[in-house]
């Protein structure tokens, strides 16, 4: 399956705008991402391991965070993992 | 000092969707191309504003709107640039609020105040830095192409 590199993370991942993995689910594409790309890592997830809380997840046009197993999720070689950090701000200071 | 490139058409646009708003937040997306002294922009894409309940004063982009807007772009052959918006009676000058949410790392974030319904001022901040924990705003020269071919979609 294809993996859609956000522009800020292509300079972590060889300059690539999409890396192909072969995995099972979610999670494992993910992992394989950060296996061939480990200077990802810290830019999608915490040093807890978990993902960064402005980073969003979309299995084809299906938020992960909203599928019944999240990122363990079964995929196919069809399908498109894209990853996308969150965009908001305002003038209101906090 | 980065610049930031814009064609007249996007820059004009990009103000104009601030008025139309007004007095609530505009926001869209930048694409363009990257260059050694800073993004070269080609289009500019309005995006709704999700912050229904604050939208004077806050703004966010769905994100399955800005992955369909990625989708063009990478279409296109082009990239996601950076983001921009308004400040309806307030400076444009990004706030501390902009900085949390900003994590898009070199990409420009254009602000654009908007005073009584006119646009006023239009500056440009590039998120510089590599992590999340060494990021800042620095501004950037805004240069307005009058020659160059732009698509200015409000």
């Amino acid at each position: 399956m294809n993996i859609f590199i956000p522009t800020p993370l292509r300079l972590y991942a060889g300059g690539h705008d999409a890396v192909e993995v072969d995995a099972q689910t979610i999670a494992g594409a993910l992992d394989q991402l950060t296996q061939t790309h480990p200077d990802l890592r810290k830019h999608l997830f915490t040093a807890e391991g978990n993902l960064r809380a402005f980073v969003n997840l979309y299995l084809n046009d299906e938020d992960v965070r909203y599928l019944p197993a999240k990122e363990a999720t079964p995929v196919t070689a069809a399908d498109t993992l894209s990853i996308i950090p969150s965009i908001a701000g305002g003038s209101l200071s906090l | 000092m980065s610049t930031l490139r814009l064609p007249r058409l996007v820059y004009d646009a990009i103000r104009a969707h601030g008025q139309q708003t007004f007095p609530h937040e505009c926001c869209g997306v930048l694409l363009g191309r990257s260059t050694p002294s800073g993004w070269l922009v080609e289009s500019a894409i309005p995006a709704g504003n999700t912050r229904t309940d604050s939208a004077h004063n806050r703004y966010q982009i769905a994100p399955f709107e800005l992955i369909k807007i990625e989708r063009d772009a990478r279409n296109q052959g082009l990239a996601i640039a950076g983001f921009y918006h308004s400040h309806p009676d307030h400076p444009a000058h990004w706030s501390s609020t902009d900085f949390a949410e900003a994590h898009w790392l070199g990409c420009s974030y254009v602000i654009t105040s908007v005073e009584h319904g006119k646009a006023a001022v239009t500056n440009s901040f590039f998120l510089a830095g590599l992590t999340e924990e060494d990021k800042r705003f620095e501004p950037e020269t805004i240069l307005v192409d009058d020659q160059s071919i732009g698509l200015g979609h409000t």
